[in-house]
Formats: C-alpha cells, sequence, structure tokens
C-alpha cells in the first residue's frame, strides 16, 4: 500500500478512536447528564484514545519507513555474488544505484546484466514483502492502542492530566528539532569534512594558493592529482564582501538617519515598504540581474574610461550584493538609533546643536554597538550569499585584489563541485564539506558576535 | 560677563554659515541614500518588465496540414509513436513556398516552424483519429529564432552571416505575415509546458508544480512544529542557561547561509536517508528546516505579546496551564503566528542555492505529478534558463521571474492583510 | 471664554462661590496697591492676574498659544522675564509649564504636531523670525531637564561638547579653561577633578544634574531654563543645586517649573502660577504665597487643588 494512503487510513482510525474515547466515557457514567461525575471533559478521553491509537502507530511507520531502505538494500548487497560484493565503494554504490533504477524502470548507465536483473527483481520482492509488513504491523498497532485506551476509560481515569502531559512531550520534542537541526548540521558537514582532510592535509587547505579541484579518472587514484589551496577563495569571497559592504554601509546608515531624523512620515511610509521590497527580491533574480544588467553595463563604462574589465567581475557581483544588503543595514542601524533615548538628543538639541551635529555626535556614538552588530549581520550574509555570485562572479580561483577581474568564492565552489553526478566519495565532493564547514564556522562566528552586540545596545537603554 | 557673552554670540554667529552648510550637505546626503535603493528599484522593475513582458506572447504560423494516409499509415495501421508528423509539416511548408529548391534552402524552411509543430499534430490526431485523410488548418509554433525576429529582438539590417536568420527566412517571414499567416498571440505554453529545450515550447508549469508541493512540505512540517516549539520556549520552558542557549542557537540558525541548509540535506536526506534526489519531498524538509527558525521567531514574538492579564484571568478560573495555552493565549497569538509562517514561506518560495544541492538542477521535462517525482523550483528553473546563451531564454527568463515575483507580491499582501484585520492592539 | 474644560473650573468655580457669595469681578492688572480686600477673583478668565511685567525684561512673550494638533495647550500667555532673577512656574501638571518652558528656546520645535503662535522676543529679537537661527538662540537660551541626561561620553567631553560644536575656544588650552570654570560654577569641580575622563553615566544622581548644568553654563547662555531639576533627586542634592540657582541667578536670568510650592519659595524671586494652559496668576513670591489674588492659585497653594 502506497504511503500516503496508509497515512490517510491511519488518520481515519486516529478519528474513529477519538470519536469512540468520547463516547465511551459518557457512556461509563451513564450519559452526558452525569458527565460531571467524570474527572475530564469527554473530549479529553477521546483525545487520550486517539493518542494511543496514533502515536505509537505513526512511530513505528516513521522508524519502518526511514530503516527500510538501508536494510533492503544490505540484503541485496549480500544476495550479490562475491566479485561484485568486493569491489570499491564507490563502484558498489553505482551499482546498487544501477540496481534499483532497473527496479523502478528508470534509466540506467551502463551495461545491464543478468545479475543486475536478477538483484532487481530480488529488490522489487522485498519492497513488496516490506509494505504488506509495514500495512499489517501500523494498522495492528494502531488498533491494539486503541482498544487499550477505551479499556482505561473510567471516571476516575484523569485523562486530562495524562493527554497534557502528553502533549507537553510533544512540545519538547518539537522544540528539540531545532537543535537537532544544528546538530545535524554541524555533525554531517563535519564528518564529511574530516574525510576530505583525511586526504588533502589541513594546512594545503587553509595555506595553499592553488585551487585546482581535480579527482583522478581511474578509480583506484582519488584526490592525489589535484590542489585544494583554498586561499583565492577565501581571497575572492573577501573582494567581493567588501566590495558590497562598501555600497551597503554608507548608503543603508545614511538611508536609516535619513528616515529616522529628516524625513516626513509620508516619506517614510512610502520608503519603508519600498525597503522591504528591496529585502524581499529572490537572490536568484538579483543574480541573473547581475550577469544580464549589470556586469555588461559595468564592462562597457569600464571600456570607454580605458581599463580592462571582466565580463563577470567583481565588481558587479560585490556591487548588486551591496544593494541586496542594504536594507539589512538600515532596519538595524535605524533600530540602533530609536533605541537611543529621546532625553540625549534633546539634550543635545537644547545645546545649540544642528541636527546633523546631534547625529554624529551623540546619537551614533551612542548607537554605535548596534550599528556594528548591523554590519556584521550583514557581512555574514555577504559572505553566505550563493547565488548572485554564482550567476554574476567566475569559476577562476584568481588571488587578487583587482575589483575589474573575475574572482571565485566559498559559496561558488561548493555549488560547482555539488552539481553534477559524481560519486559521494571523490575528494572534489569532500572538498565541498570541506568548505560548507568553513563557511558555517566563519558565519556563525560573526552572527553569534553581532546577535551579541545587537542585543546588548538594547538592553543597555532598558 | 556681558562682555564675555557677547563675544560668545559673535563667535556662534559666525559659525552658524559654515555649519548650516554642512546641516545641509547631511541631510542632502541622506536623501540620496534613500534615493539610491528607491531609484534601483525602479530600474529592476522596469529592465525586468521591458524584457519580460515580451515572453507572454508567441510567434504562431498557420499551416494546411494534408494528413495523408499514405505517409501517416503506409501499412494499413497508424501508430502515433512513429508515424512521420514532421514529414507532413514540412509538405505543408513546402506547399506555402512551393518555390523553395535545393536542400539548403529547404533546411532553412523548415527551420521557420518550432520542431513543437510535429508534437501538436501527433496530439491532434490522438485525439481525433478520423481526421486522417482530411486537411487540417492548424496554427504552429514559429522557431524562436522567427520569434525573436518577429519580436524585434534580431535586426535584420545588419549582415547575413552576424545573425540567427537568413535574408531568405527574413523574406519568407514576411510574405507569411503579409497574407495573414503569422501572428503573434498569447503564449500559453508558457504555463502549460514543462521544460525544454526549445525556448518557445519551455514553459514553467513543471516549476510551478514542483515548488507548489515543496511548499506544501514545507509548510504541514514547519509551521505545527515551530508553533509547537515557540509555545514550549515561552510558555512552559524554565528560564535557565539550557533555554537561553536555544534561544541564540534558533537566532543563529535564521542566520545560517541557505546553502549550508543544502549541504545538509544532501548529506543526511539524500545520501544517509537515501531519498530521491530531486524531488520535492527533499526540497520541502530541507526548505521546513531554513523556515523552521523564522516562524518559531515571529510566533514566539506573538505569544510574547499577549497581555499577561490574559493568562492570569483563565488561571483564576481554574484552567490548567496548557488549557490556557491552547484556548486562550493561542488564538489571540494566531495572526502573528500566521504571518510570520507566510513571510517565511515566501522566503522558501524564492531559495534556490540548497536545492541545488540537492540535485534539482536537472533537466526535467515532465510536469512533477506527486511528491516523488523528479521536479524543479520555480527559482531554480530560472537560474537554469538564466544560463542559456539563447535570446529566447533570456525573454523567458524575465517572464518567469515576473511570475515568481507576483506570487510573492501575493503571499505578502496575504501577510499584511491578515495582520490588518485580525491583530489586536492591546 | 474657556470652551472644552468647563467642568473642572465651573466645579472649581461652584466651590469658590459656595464661600463667597458675590459676583466675580477680574481685577486688572496693577502692581502698586497691596490687596488686603478679601474679594478675590475665581473664575479662569481670560486676564492674568497680578503683574506679568517687571523690570529690566529680556525674555518678552506676548500672546502665546500653543497647539498639540487639536490640543490647546497654552492659552494666550502674556510674559515678562527680566535678566538677573528667579522666576518660578508653578501650578498642576498637565497645566502647560513646561510646554511654556520649551517654547523660550524652541525646543518644540522637534514635536511634529506642534504649533505656536503670538510673539516671543529675546532682548528684543523675535525668537521665530529669520534673523535668530535656532542654533544661535539655544547658545543664549539653556535647558535642563528633569531626569538628568549626560552624554554617555566622558565628563570632560560632556562639558567641552557646546563650546567644541560652537568653536568657543579657540585651542585646547582655553577649552580646558572652559570646562574647568563651568564645573567650578556647577560645584561640581571638586568631585571629579581626578576623574575628568570617566563617562558622566557613572556619577550619582545629583552629580549628574550638576554636571548637565555646567555642560550649560560653559556655552555662556543669557537664560537658563530648568525643567523641575530637583524632581528625580533626593532632598541633599536638592539643596545643593537650589544654592547652586541661587548663585547663578546672578549672572542669568533663570526660568525654573517646579512641582514644590516650598522650592518656588525658597529660589525664586516671582512666582508665575499655571492652571489648565492659562497663566492665572503672576506676582513677587511672598505675595504669591502670603496673599494670592486668585482663588485658583489660592486653592493650588493651599492644597485644596493639584
Amino acid at each position: 500500500m502506497q504511503n500516503v494512503t496508509l497515512i490517510l487510513l491511519l488518520a481515519a482510525m486516529a478519528a474513529a478512536a477519538f470519536y469512540m474515547g468520547r463516547r465511551r466515557s459518557l457512556a461509563v457514567v451513564g450519559g452526558p447528564a452525569h458527565g460531571s461525575r467524570l474527572h475530564s471533559l469527554p473530549g479529553y478521553y477521546g483525545y487520550f484514545t486517539l493518542i494511543s491509537c496514533l502515536l505509537p502507530a505513526l512511530g513505528v511507520f516513521l522508524v519502518w519507513v526511514l530503516l527500510e531502505p538501508k536494510i533492503i538494500v544490505a540484503l541485496i548487497v549480500d544476495s550479490l555474488p562475491d566479485a561484485q560484493r568486493t569491489t570499491s565503494a564507490g563502484e558498489l554504490n553505482l551499482l546498487v544505484n544501477n540496481i534499483r533504477n532497473l527496479a523502478a524502470g528508470d534509466a540506467t548507465s551502463g551495461e545491464i546484466d543478468a545479475v543486475m536483473r536478477n538483484a532487481a527483481v530480488r529488490y522489487n520482492e522485498y519492497v513488496a514483502a516490506s509494505r504488506k509488513m509495514l500495512t499489517a504491523l501500523t494498522l495492528g498497532i494502531a488498533g491494539i492502542g486503541g482498544a487499550v485506551a477505551l479499556r482505561r476509560i473510567r471516571p476516575e481515569f484523569r485523562a486530562r492530566n495524562r493527554v497534557e502531559q502528553i502533549v507537553l512531550y510533544l512540545l519538547v520534542a518539537a522544540s528539540s528539532i531545532a537543535i537537532l537541526t544544528t546538530i545535524g548540521i554541524v555533525l554531517s558537514v563535519l564528518f564529511e569534512a574530516l574525510r576530505f582532510f583525511s586526504e588533502v592535509p589541513l594546512t594545503e587547505f587553509l595555506f595553499g594558493l592553488n585551487w585546482s579541484p581535480q579527482t583522478a579518472i581511474r578509480a583506484d587514484q582519488v584526490g592525489s592529482s589535484g590542489s585544494f589551496g583554498a586561499v583565492p577563495l577565501f581571497a575572492g569571497t573577501l573582494l567581493i564582501t567588501a566590495i558590497a559592504m562598501v555600497v551597503a554601509v554608507p548608503v543603508g546608515l545614511m538611508t536609516a538617519i535619513y528616515l529616522a531624523e529628516y524625513s516626513s512620515s509620508r516619506v517614510r511610509a512610502i520608503a519603508k515598504p519600498l525597503l522591504e521590497i528591496l529585502a524581499g527580491i529572490p537572490t536568484v533574480v538579483y543574480g541573473f540581474f547581475a550577469a544580464l544588467t549589470v556586469a555588461p553595463w559595468v564592462r562597457m563604462a569600464g571600456e570607454s574610461m580605458g581599463l580592462e574589465v571582466a565580463s563577470e567581475s567583481a565588481l558587479a557581483a560585490g556591487a548588486v550584493m551591496g544593494i541586496m544588503i542594504i536594507p539589512l543595514v538600515s532596519s538595524l542601524s535605524d533600530d540602533a538609533i530609536h533605541a537611543v533615548p529621546t532625553a540625549m538628543r534633546d539634550g543635545a538639541l537644547a545645546l545649540g546643536s544642528t541636527r546633523s551635529e546631534t547625529m554624529v555626535r551623540v546619537i551614533l556614538p551612542a548607537a554605535l554597538p548596534g550599528i556594528v552588530g548591523g554590519i556584521l549581520l550583514a557581512v555574514s550574509r555577504a559572505i553566505g550569499e550563493t547565488m548572485i555570485v554564482v550567476m554574476a562572479a567566475g569559476l577562476a580561483a584568481n588571488l587578487t585584489a583587482n575589483p575589474f577581474e573575475a574572482v571565485t568564492t566559498v559559496t561558488v565552489q561548493i555549488v560547482t563541485l555539488l552539481v553534477g553526478d559524481q560519486e559521494f566519495d571523490s575528494a572534489k565532493t569532500l572538498a565541498a564539506f570541506a568548505l560548507g564547514l568553513m563557511l558555517f564556522v566563519v558565519t556563525l562566528c560573526l552572527n553569534v558576535i553581532g546577535l551579541s552586540f545587537v542585543r546588548k545596545y538594547r538592553e543597555q537603554y532598558e | 560677563m556681558a562682555a564675555d557673552r557677547r563675544t560668545s554670540r559673535e563667535i556662534v554667529e559666525a559659525g552658524l554659515a559654515r555649519r548650516r552648510r554642512k546641516e545641509k550637505l547631511f541631510r542632502a546626503t541622506g536623501m540620496l541614500a534613500t534615493a539610491v535603493g528607491v531609484i534601483f528599484l525602479g530600474v529592476f522593475f522596469a529592465t525586468l518588465v521591458l524584457q519580460g513582458s515580451s515572453a507572454f506572447v508567441q510567434t504562431f504560423i498557420k499551416l494546411d496540414v494534408e494528413l495523408s494516409e499514405s505517409v501517416l499509415a503506409p501499412e494499413g495501421e497508424l501508430d502515433l509513436a512513429y508515424a512521420d508528423f514532421d514529414g507532413l509539416v514540412r509538405s505543408a511548408l513546402r506547399k506555402e513556398f512551393p518555390e523553395v529548391s535545393g536542400r539548403n534552402e529547404r533546411r532553412e524552411l523548415y527551420r521557420l516552424v518550432s520542431i513543437g509543430a510535429g508534437y501538436q499534430l501527433r496530439d491532434l490526431v490522438r485525439s481525433d483519429p478520423a481526421l486522417v485523410g482530411s486537411t487540417s488548418t492548424l496554427w504552429v509554433p514559429a522557431s524562436s529564432n522567427v520569434d525573436m525576429l518577429v519580436k524585434g529582438n534580431i535586426d535584420p539590417t545588419i549582415e547575413e552571416s552576424l545573425r540567427p536568420v537568413s535574408d531568405a527566412q527574413v523574406a519568407w517571414v514576411e510574405s507569411l505575415r503579409k497574407a495573414g499567416r503569422l501572428e503573434t498571440r498569447f503564449n500559453k505554453a508558457l504555463f502549460t509546458n514543462g521544460d525544454s529545450r526549445e525556448p518557445e515550447l519551455a514553459g514553467i508549469k513543471g516549476a510551478l508544480m514542483g515548488s507548489f508541493y515543496m511548499l506544501i512540505v514545507t509548510v504541514v512540517l514547519a509551521f505545527p512544529i515551530g508553533v509547537a516549539a515557540a509555545i514550549y520556549l515561552e510558555e512552559f520552558a524554565p528560564r535557565n542557561r539550557w533555554s537561553d542557549l536555544i534561544e541564540v542557537n534558533i537566532n543563529n540558525l535564521a542566520a545560517v547561509p541557505s546553502i549550508v541548509f543544502g549541504l545538509l540535506g544532501l548529506a543526511v536526506f539524500i545520501n544517509w536517508m537515501a531519498l530521491p534526489r530531486s524531488a520535492p519531498l527533499v526540497g520541502g524538509l530541507v526548505l521546513s528546516l531554513l523556515t523552521l527558525p523564522v516562524i518559531i521567531i515571529a510566533s514566539r514574538a506573538a505569544i510574547q505579546s499577549v497581555p499577561p492579564s490574559i493568562r492570569e484571568a483563565a488561571l483564576g478560573l481554574g484552567a490548567s496551564k496548557m488549557q490556557v495555552v491552547f484556548h486562550h493565549v493561542l488564538p489571540l497569538a494566531l495572526p502573528g503566528m500566521l504571518t510570520g509562517t507566510i513571510i517565511g514561506m515566501s522566503r522558501a518560495l524564492g531559495e534556490s542555492a540548497p536545492l541545488l544541492m540537492i540535485g534539482m538542477v536537472a533537466f526535467i521535462v515532465d510536469v512533477p505529478g506527486g511528491f516523488t517525482d523528479p521536479a524543479t523550483a520555480l527559482p531554480v528553473q530560472v537560474y537554469l534558463w538564466a544560463d542559456s546563451p539563447e535570446r529566447a531564454f533570456a525573454e523567458r527568463t524575465s517572464a518567469a521571474i515576473i511570475v515568481l515575483l507576483g506570487f510573492l507580491l501575493i503571499m505578502n499582501l496575504a501577510a499584511v492583510i491578515i495582520r490588518r484585520r485580525m491583530e489586536r492592539k492591546w | 471664554m474657556t470652551e472644552t474644560k468647563m467642568t473642572d473650573e465651573q466645579a472649581l468655580a461652584e466651590a469658590g462661590r459656595a464661600e463667597f457669595r458675590e459676583q466675580p469681578a477680574p481685577h486688572k492688572p496693577n502692581g502698586a496697591a497691596a490687596r488686603e480686600v478679601v474679594e478675590r477673583v475665581t473664575e479662569l478668565g481670560e486676564e492674568t492676574v497680578g503683574d506679568v511685567s517687571c523690570e529690566d525684561p529680556y525674555i518678552v512673550t506676548e500672546k502665546v498659544n500653543v497647539y498639540y494638533g487639536d490640543n490647546h495647550a497654552i492659552r494666550d500667555v502674556t510674559l515678562e522675564i527680566g535678566r538677573g532673577q528667579v522666576i518660578a512656574l508653578i501650578g498642576p501638571s498637565g497645566c502647560g509649564k513646561s510646554t511654556y518652558l520649551r517654547c523660550l528656546n524652541r525646543m518644540n520645535d522637534s514635536i511634529e504636531s506642534a504649533r505656536v503662535t503670538g510673539t516671543i522676543t529675546l532682548g528684543g529679537q523675535d525668537i521665530y523670525g529669520s534673523d535668530l537661527d535656532p542654533v544661535a538662540l539655544r547658545a543664549r537660551v539653556g535647558m535642563v531637564f528633569q531626569k538628568p541626561n549626560p552624554f554617555p561620553k566622558s565628563i570632560y567631553d560632556n562639558v567641552a561638547y557646546g563650546p567644541r560644536i560652537h568653536g568657543l575656544a579657540a585651542d585646547r588650552a582655553e577649552l580646558d579653561d572652559i570646562v574647568h570654570t563651568s564645573l567650578d560654577r556647577a560645584g561640581l569641580l571638586k568631585e571629579v577633578k581626578d576623574r575628568m575622563d570617566e563617562p558622566g553615566t557613572g556619577l550619582s544622581g545629583g552629580q549628574q544634574q550638576r554636571l548637565c548644568i555646567a555642560r550649560t553654563i560653559a556655552v555662556n547662555p543669557e537664560v537658563i531654563l530648568m525643567d523641575e531639576p530637583c524632581s528625580a533627586l533626593d532632598p541633599i542634592a536638592t539643596a545643593r543645586i537650589e544654592d547652586l540657582i541661587d548663585e547663578l541667578s546672578q549672572d542669568y536670568a533663570i526660568v525654573i517649573v517646579t512641582h514644590s510650592m516650598q522650592q518656588a519659595a525658597r529660589v525664586s524671586r516671582r512666582v508665575a502660577y499655571f492652571h489648565l494652559g492659562r497663566l492665572v496668576e503672576v506676582d513677587e513670591t511672598d505675595k504669591i504665597f502670603t496673599n494670592p489674588q486668585h482663588k485658583l492659585t489660592e486653592d493650588y497653594i493651599t492644597g485644596r487643588i493639584g
């Protein structure tokens, strides 16, 4: 039976369980008129029955669905002749994928031999058997759960307490998913990155100046012919980020100052939503605009001034990225400026300062932690930005400080290395995880520091 | 003292002009900075509309096609898969321009029309096999080069070798137009077709369905989990270092680059759990992880804004903590939660980097029918088309962007409306 | 006559009439004769009782009205403020004394909905005129606020801020001189002499307020406005500041808004009583407190209202 159908059936059983539980609770006390004899409202007895029916079954279902592919693949591999089983991990993976594709009726790569065909047939048999078992198990457990719950329904049974406790556990579980995500990110990226560093030394990665990620063609030669020095990537990322900051910080800050101090409320009512729109445009759209409109324009402008500008210049990508970040800097600076108490502003004005003097000499220094925090968060955003640079910056690992040349960034390389049907284990693919690890660590530090600055200014004036 | 004061006054007066100038300059800089963002937005939208609006129309050519039985069913049986519909299209073209001879010239003639013409004929015959033996008139899409020529994107006056349409083709197009056999109509294919290598046949339906399935998965997962987490963290969690850590964690997750979520999806969902690549299910899982922090933060803010007096009143009447939360706090916080969710969804709709990681970059022609069919998403489609060197794809990319921005606009408007209608000021 | 807030006035007038059953007759402003008549003005009329004028007037406000949007906050106030004296503005909460104060140095400009009509002159110059820049005005009319608001800068930089922006010191030595003199006159120098680089926010409440006063006089103003400067301070700090006000009154015209009548009695030479936006009575301090001419003034002083 299909998964979706199974889930729907489960849902129907759960609904029935609720109804039956509720009815039974009223029956046990002799009808709705005696409802006050029950410890909890009848609905809670219904919920109790529903939970008892649904949760264990759902748990079993999830675990089964997660483990099923692995177990079946392991069984298939076990049944393969020895020759196939002892090939390299990469080859085996490919074989297994082919068998699965064949079983599903999809396209396969390479030759199909009898072994594979048999394996495919067995695969489908296993899957069918697994489905039957899953259906029986799930529906059976649901039924048993419901029945057990019904038997426990008595007037003095504290259904509400039980239900609330279970709901609490569910809430806790939901909260822990957020932590699990972080742990998952760290572990998965770390794990693969460590595998990378077992092949390519950390010092070469961090300090090497040559980035040309190759893996050998032959199956037994892995990662030995490429160089994985990531410094040009770091340099490229920094260059583009710097250009973006040069655009975003002054413009964002001055925009915030103008909107907070000088503009009429009507101007503010128009400008703020427009900035929100700017922030909401997807980055792929910015990338398209950068590649198709801004980059050629920059190139033309540069050439008319006698400069040599690459068609994928860091300047074009950085400038568009800067514009994308303007709303972030502006809104965080605006918050910081508004957090400064008006008493400070009044005091400065009463001494005879102009508004610009007040802003520059009193308010901005007071708002500085918040503004700096905002800038750090903006830098973090720029470093982690992918689509704009993928579409508008180049792939050439160029170590330069010239904004008119083409550079590549960490995020571009992550995409390049992983987009494509490579084997998962090659050093090339693993390099992407190593880069991902660096990216995560750096942005994490910037975010933590930035957010703590932003929080500090808020506390300062509360 | 009085003399002092007079000099003070004079000094102040003397410095006023310079300070006033600085003030004006400062204010002007502020205005200029604000204008930068606004002007960029204007230029951006203008370029987008200029480039993309032409993609909503497509050039069509009227052909009289003789559905001759001898060509379609030479051995008596009509086999739709192998019948030579292209041949029929070519004959129809030759009939229009009987003077064309020679292989090269003929090939140029055939290139006037899209290869989709053959598919269109096949679908026509499939829907009504009785048509075999008669002559049908149908409007077939012109090839993308002709389309570009008609829309004015190809300059017919420059030297022939520098352009993708030959002089002969230009002349034929002109004569077709004069004969009333060339029209630009609404480009339905943009919305009904999946991706294609031919720009004139390429559509965003596949991408739209893919995005749609993904968003469903995202909402179904992220909204309940996010709201549940927010409820626990705000109402039940004890205030200790552990919950502080969780809060820091969630704030950081909201700022992690989206590509890292893609790496997580690749390592865990594709590699470890062996879920199918390119499936909306996996895309939805990754996007829900990405959207979860946003929903949690927005929901927490919404819960915090419910005044304590409401909780106290309910508790005072004998409600349990859980009942207070679910019967009183949650309904009142719901508008804020919905707004936050919709905004999170609109962010998710525009994400493409993590989807690239989990393999939604493949060229997929079919429209996905379910959560596990290979699919792509609208922003990824934009990315794929943007890479294409063909001019016709450039305008279609802009059109796809217009559609994408349209959806985002609708979603954000919905959020604003919900906020206005349902939110109460305490 | 008055339109909106009739109920309060009517009630008060009723109370008044219950005691003095005669037709109220507004007294004409006449500063000379001593009043021994028990007849008191009881209604909130348009004329101010007492003497709005003074000798050597420096700030003159004539028929000043202030509107916050539709709210008519200050109604037709005519008052003269003289050099070298302290005048206290008293009255119940919300009567407009702070609003009036803020007109004198155009601080109401920063409130979008505020509208000021009437004439206010400083030494003969219209402060809303085109030839007096608000910046220059505020260098001549300083303000000390209710809650001390030192900048998050060092003590030195706090006091030096004003002279710096106006360019009053030609070099560092002059600036040092100005800072030291101001701190000395504010009675703070001895306490902070050794920690001029420490942040001004690290001082105690009373010290912070004296810092703000030092900051204000560093700009060499002619008038100092004080908006309830002691309300956030303890009695000892309050006493020190009142002594300071007394010293400063020799060189500056001081307008002090105060909630405390005792303070008004201690520090000021003239007192102006505001009630619901109107200037009800102005006179010399001892006259107002011993023999107020308006019923409302008397009620406020004796504690029946306010």
